[in-house]
Parts: C-alpha cells; structure tokens; sequence
C-alpha cells in the first residue's frame, strides 16, 4: 500500500515542520527579515519632502567608499579590535590560570575579576569618565604624585581611542576570564599528574597539554570578542561621542549617527551590509578553517 | 626478603586534619618485585602511592628509591612511571604523541624516541592504532597506551593506582596478564595499589593489606592466605573469605576460630560439628555455593562440587576439621598460634570487632 507509506511520510514532514516553526518565526522576525530589509533600504536613496525615495542600485555604496570618515571610522575599528581582542584574551587566560590554582582567597580573587562584567557599560564609562578626567581624576591625581603633568586621556585624538580601548579591555577580561575557568576546571586532574610524572615543567605542561585542551574555549570567546568589537560601543556615549574629531569614533556609533542624528537611513543600511558582510565572512572563516585544527572532547 | 630494599618507606605518615590517609607505616619492596597494596576503600592505599610517586609529601618519615633518599624530590625525579585508574591519556594528542609525550618534554632526540615508540607499540599490541586519538580506543586499548607510556619512560619502578578497576570482567582479564608478563620481562619493579583481592594473590609476590591507614599484614599471597594475622585478614582475603566462628560454639572459649571455605564439609545430618540453616544456594557451573546461617558464625559458606539440590530453609550439618583451624583472640582479633600464647604485647592493638553479618567481608573504614 504506497498511499499509506506517502501519507505516513507527510504526516512525518508535517510534525518536523511545525517543530521547527517557533524558532523560524523568531529567526525570521529578529534576523531574516530585518537583514533583508536592511539590504532592500541601502538599495535606494533618501527621500526627502521634495524629491521621494528612488532606486539608485548601489550609489549608496559608492558615497560610502568616497566618504573619508567612513575610512578613518574604519581603521579606529580595525585598531579597536586588534587591540582590545588579544590583550582581553590573554589576560583573561592569565586571570583564570591563576584564579584555578591554588590560591589563599581565591573566590574573592574570582569575583573581583568578574565585577566589570555585572556593570553596566553605561555605569562603567562614568566610572573611567571619572578616571580619566584631567585634573581632579584618579589617573591625574596618581600622575600628580610623581609629578607628571595632568594629561586629558579623552580629549585629545592621540590617546582618546586608546583610552576608550582600555575600558573595553577591563570590561571584557573578567568576563572571558569565567568561560576559560569553567573549561580548565573540566581538565582532570590526573593529566597535570601524569605530566608531572613524565617530568614536563609546569610550563610544558600549560603549553602542551592546557592551552590545547582550552582551544575550543578561545575559539568561542575569539568569536563573541569579534562580535563585541563591532557591537560594545556605550562607553563612546558617555566617554567621548567619537571625538575629538572623529578620532574614537567606531563603525556601529557611525551608522548609529547617520540613521538618527543626520537622518541618513540608506548610508547606514549600506554601511550595516558592509558590517555584516566583513562579520560573515570572519565567522565562517573561523568556524570552517580553525574549528578543524580545534581538539574537541 | 634478603635482597636490599628497592622502595623502602620508614614510618610514614600523611593525614588530613589527623584523619585518613597513612599513619606511620613502614614498609621495604625488593627489585624486581610485584607487590600489591590491598585494602578496601579509604584504607589509605592510593595515598601510600601518591607519596611514592611524589605526588603528595609525607608529614612525617622517610622515603628512599633506589637507596636514594628521595622524601622531598618532585615526582618526575624519582625514576618512576605511574599508571592512573582514569588512563590519564592526553585526550587531543595520538596514541603515539601520548607515548612519546615525556620523551619530548625531556628533550630525547628523535631516533631514539621512534626507536622505543616502535618497541614499546609492538610489546603491547598497539599496531596500527598510533595515529588515532584516545577518544577512538576501547577502554583496553586505553590502558595499554597508559602502559605503553610507562613503559617507554625507561624507569625501573611502575606505580600503578587501580589500572584496572575502569574495564569490564573480560578485558580485566587479558590487560592483567599483560601487565604482569611485561613485569616479567622488563624486570620492573611494580606497586599495584588495588582493593580487589583475587587481582593481588594473582599478581603479586608480596602483598600489603592495609586497613585504616595502617599495614594489617605483609606477605606472600600464599602466607595472607594460610596465615592471616587477623580476623579483618581472613575476612578480606578469599573468595569467598574465611568464615569466623565464635570459639564458644565449639567448645573453644575465648577465641574465634577461622576456616577456609574449602575445609568444610557437608556431615550426615546432626553429626557434625555445627548445623546451620541454609540461607542462599548460588549455582555458579563448576560448583554451588551454599550460604549458611549460624547465630555464632558468619561467613558460612560451603562450596559443592557441581549442582546441589539444597533449598534455602534447610538444615544442615557442617564438619569443621581440626586441623584447619586458625584461632583469633576473641577481644583483638589477632591470630594466635596457640590458645595459651600470650599476645598483651602486641603492638598493633586493633578495636575488638563488633559481631558482623556474615558476608561482609569489605567493612568500610573510612
């Protein structure tokens, strides 16, 4: 009876499908539709009240590329993330090893990491706002001990990107610090023992034997410390606002500008494509190429 | 043993907070020999190792190796390989990275590395197995890379915590054989901690028990089994173990009295010296094992060639041969060669044991 056997098979794809329905219509909702949208908008041009909106293809993209600060807004993010993503990496790796060794107050060392991560980055740019402000800031204050000169760490372009930087950096450490304590406390034991037995330094024994075993952990973390490159940009609010002369200005404040204080939707849908396009093409790289050299348990 | 220590311990001692693990406890291993620390859970036997190995260091008493005094030396200056109950295999490296691991981080030139790799890969049937990771190996598999490791490290003494205890009846088996064939022709010097006693009378030449953190008794398989110092000796050695009678029943006061399961025997009904009632009839193919009850005995239990057509309920009358009696002193449980031997002298008091079910022949001490 084939009737009975396609009936049977239909009733199975039915069921799969509606499984999969309360994901796909948060999926589409959230992520598809805005995607293409955002597609579809950097495809025409913006309407004003005299001349309405038309399709111009891809001269949106064209002005970006002839746009000098859409360039120099792109090289902050470029210094931004090579900057901020391996120092938090690394120390938050440093900051795990330590805190999982055995330590006299190691749960207070642990949380002491952590607490950046529970403020607010809002409340967090105040709270270096009030360190980095010249004069009566700590950063001055400390400097005034051994008399150097108060210095403005915000309001000049030489260092103002830099300092917005460290903010990241102390924001997302204790964080990341958290998943690679969780990924050294499932190593056992008995391999550190062994390594010992065998006669491996404590040196030989993180590099061989720990930092592979933690490679699926820096993997994760080099992902969200991508993303959060792009996407952590709060601080700039309360810190500089991409001054002085766009000198701490990051890609996502830009786009942010453009749509809400200049009224330019099309530039920033154009600039969020390009955004999504380089992000894409990074998480499949890391997903396809390093994901296979990546020891898995 | 004549030949001079290989491993001696003098007086060792390593606690938590003045509880478990070793207390004072002395004891010489000859090269070249296998000997087990035997004892059941808690007894304090993994830690006797890990002090040996380095891995933990003895509040009080000396360790020497090899005539070297090595008490406060880090594990990987001792000259010695382990095996851990878990493999303790690197899991993202290969068979034959795992193997080769502490010749690397020891710098041995490579010639010499694939030389003893390709040896040790041959001893232990691991062929063709080199490139793949521990993930993809069965458990047996597992433990011979874990012996293999071991045993390229060159070292004359292996310390191995329970190998054992994480694979299944059958493969227990074959592995043991291994380990003991390779003892045998590497002439390694082994100290194999265990809690299962047919593993240390089949392995070793000399056994420890050990009990609360103490030796209980040192000796041949042969010597623990014949002679047990005590009645915690008798009652963990065997399988099944020594059955303990209360001397009282047989016209013996003040003592108890041990038998081997082999010498009892079946007496015509009434006629012997005990009669007891069947509890439980275990046919296992080759023999049936009869469990008997008896309010002054426990760990009755009488082995019958072939089926036994018993049923639990029954009465039944055992034969307990005189000439196979092992008197313990009823107060301290310590054997005693002769009734009227005086043993307040012993220096190894243990508490007078509380009248157990029979059977239990693990009591927990932890």
């Amino acid at each position: 009876m084939p009737d009975l056997a396609a009936l049977r098979r239909r009733r199975q794809a039915i069921h799969g499908w509606l499984l999969l329905t309360p994901t796909l219509v948060m999926l589409t909702t959230f992520a598809f539709y805005p995607t293409v949208a955002t597609v579809w908008t950097s495809l025409f041009s913006r309407g004003t009240r005299r001349r309405p909106t038309e399709f111009v293809g891809l001269e949106n993209y064209q002005r970006l590329i002839d746009d000098p600060t859409f360039w120099l807004v792109a090289k902050n993010n470029l210094i931004y993330a090579g900057v901020t993503i391996p120092i938090s990496i690394v120390l938050a790796l440093a900051m795990a090893l330590w805190a999982n060794s055995k330590i006299p107050a190691r749960s207070f060392v642990r949380t002491a990491y952590f607490t950046p991560t529970v403020l607010p980055m809002i409340a967090a740019g105040n709270l270096w706002l009030f360190f980095y402000t010249p004069g009566f800031g700590v950063l001055d204050q400390i400097g005034a001990l051994f008399g150097a000169p108060s210095v403005n760490w915000l309001g000049q372009p030489e260092t103002a990107l830099w300092a917005v930087c460290a903010v990241t950096i102390w924001k997302e450490a204790g964080f990341f610090m958290i998943f690679y304590l969780a990924a050294l406390q499932t190593i056992p034991p008995d391999l550190k023992e062994a390594a010992q037995i065998e006669g491996a330094s404590r040196w030989a024994y993180t590099r061989r034997i720990v930092l592979p075993l933690l490679m699926p952990t820096t993997l994760f973390i080099l992902v969200n410390a991508m993303i959060n490159s792009v996407k952590l940009i709060d601080h700039l609010f309360i810190l500089t606002k991409g001054g002085p002369s766009d000198a701490s200005k990051l890609i996502l404040y830009y786009i942010w500008e453009n749509a809400f204080a200049f009224f330019d939707a099309p530039a920033a849908a154009a600039m969020t494509v390009l955004v999504l396009g380089v992000l894409g093409a990074l998480a499949a790289f890391q997903f396809f190429v390093i994901d296979r050299r990546t020891h898995y348990r | 043993m004549s030949d001079p220590a290989y491993v001696a311990l003098d007086g060792v001692t390593r606690q938590w907070g003045g509880r478990g693990g070793v207390a004072d406890v002395s004891l010489d291993v000859a090269e070249g020999s296998f000997v087990s620390v035997l004892g059941p859970s808690g007894c304090g036997k993994s830690t006797l190792l890990r002090l040996i190995s380095g891995l933990e260091t003895p509040e009080a008493g000396s360790i020497h190796i090899n005539g070297r005094e090595v008490t406060h030396l880090q594990a990987s200056g001792r000259g010695l390989s382990m095996v851990f109950q878990s493999y303790a295999l690197f899991p993202h490296l290969s068979v034959r990275e795992n193997i080769l691991f502490g010749m690397r981080v020891r710098r041995v030139p490579r010639n010499a590395r694939d030389e003893k790799l390709a040896e040790a890969v041959a001893m232990l049937g691991l062929e063709g197995l080199e490139g793949r990771k521990p993930a993809a190996l069965s458990g047996g598999q597992r433990q011979r890379v874990a012996l293999a490791r071991a045993v390229v490290s060159g070292h004359p003494l292996c310390l191995m915590d329970e190998p054992l205890s994480n694979l299944d009846a059958k493969l227990r088996h074959s592995v043991r054989r291994d380990i003991k064939g390779l003892q045998r022709r590497l002439g390694l010097t082994v100290i194999y901690v265990t809690h299962d006693q047919t593993e240390a009378m089949s392995l070793s030449d000399q056994v420890v028990l050990m009990r609360d953190g103490r030796v209980e008794q040192v000796g041949s398989p042969r010597a623990l089994y014949a002679d047990p110092v005590s009645t915690f000796a008798a009652e963990f050695i065997g399988d099944p173990p020594m059955a303990i009678i209360e001397g009282a029943a047989l016209g013996v006061s003040g003592a108890l009295i041990g038998l081997r399961p082999e010498h009892l025997a079946l007496a015509p009904s009434g006629q012997g010296d005990l009669t007891g009632v069947v509890r439980e009839v275990e046919y296992m193919g080759a023999e049936t094992h009869l469990i008997v009850d008896h309010p002054a005995a426990r760990g009755l239990i009488l082995s019958v060639p072939g089926h036994a057509a018993w049923q639990p309920g029954q009465e039944i009358s055992l034969t307990l041969p005189k000439e196979h009696r092992v008197l313990f002193d009823a107060q301290t449980g310590k054997a005693k060669k002769d009734p009227q031997q005086d043993y307040g002298g012993d220096r190894r008091q243990t508490a007078p044991r509380d009248s157990r079910k029979a059977l239990q022949s693990h009591p927990s001490t932890d």
